[in-house]
């Protein structure tokens, strides 16, 4: 239930709100988090961009990224304030820990099969040597 | 038996062998596709990336099959669900045209 985890939150924000207004209300997110007991390990704002699609009947918005890390019940309470606030268009969470972990995994086992694969060529390369030898013996 | 005999005569062709070692002829003209992740070693697709990813999106905003992009099945779940979420935050269409 301790059990900590990383998500990776990011919103857009209506473009006709106010660039001050815009920092307010990332503000408030964080103020959230924080007050749920979450903590914000990084936030990005990635800039006003055009979207790839109209949401609300609007063709760009500010995005903003966090990074969040809690036990998820401030990720609940963060999206159900977002849910009713028009001015984000739009939100998305994605738990971030378990996908890096599954790449360091897969980065381990390349690692391992790369290791193999070295040892493999040294045991061969040995066996190569060794033969030689014997025949020399022989002789 | 005869029958039998004949089948798996069959099965152990010129012709099949043959076609599958060298291919030959206009038509099966096919060069072997590798994974571009395996080689530069991908363990993970960000969905932010929005340049890179559209590079697997045609004009069509549709997913760029592997049986085109020659990517390995393991990184296309990967890059499908990093372009579905691109799709969802709007860094992405889901159809254009």
């Amino acid at each position: 239930m301790a059990e900590k985890r990383t998500y990776e939150v990011i919103f857009i924000i209506d473009p006709d709100v106010a660039e001050n207004e815009v920092m307010q209300l990332s503000e408030g997110v964080q103020k959230i988090i924080t007050s749920q007991g979450g903590s914000i390990t990084k936030t990005e704002m990635m800039g006003k961009r055009q979207l790839a699609y109209e949401i609300n009947h609007k063709r760009n918005g500010t995005y903003v990224l966090l990074e969040v890390e809690g036990s998820g019940a401030e990720i609940a309470e963060v999206e159900r304030r977002m849910r009713v606030n028009d001015q984000i268009l739009r939100y998305m969470t994605i738990r971030v820990d378990e996908m890096r972990r599954r790449a360091d995994k897969l980065k381990d086992r390349r690692a391992r099969k790369a290791a193999k694969k070295t040892a493999g060529g040294k045991a061969s390369k040995a066996e190569a040597q060794t033969e030689p030898e014997e025949e020399g013996s022989a002789a | 038996m005869s029958s039998n005999y004949e089948d798996r005569d069959r099965d152990f062709g010129f012709e099949r062998e043959y076609d599958r070692t060298m291919p030959r002829g206009p038509r099966r003209m096919m060069r072997r596709k590798i994974c571009r992740f395996c080689i530069e070693k991908v363990d993970l697709i960000d969905y932010k990336d929005v340049k890179f990813l559209q590079s697997y999106v045609p004009e069509r905003g549709k997913i760029l099959p592997r049986r085109i992009s020659g990517v390995c099945a393991a990184h296309q779940r990967m890059l499908a669900e990093a372009i579905k979420r691109a799709r969802n935050i709007a860094l992405l269409p889901y159809a254009a045209d």
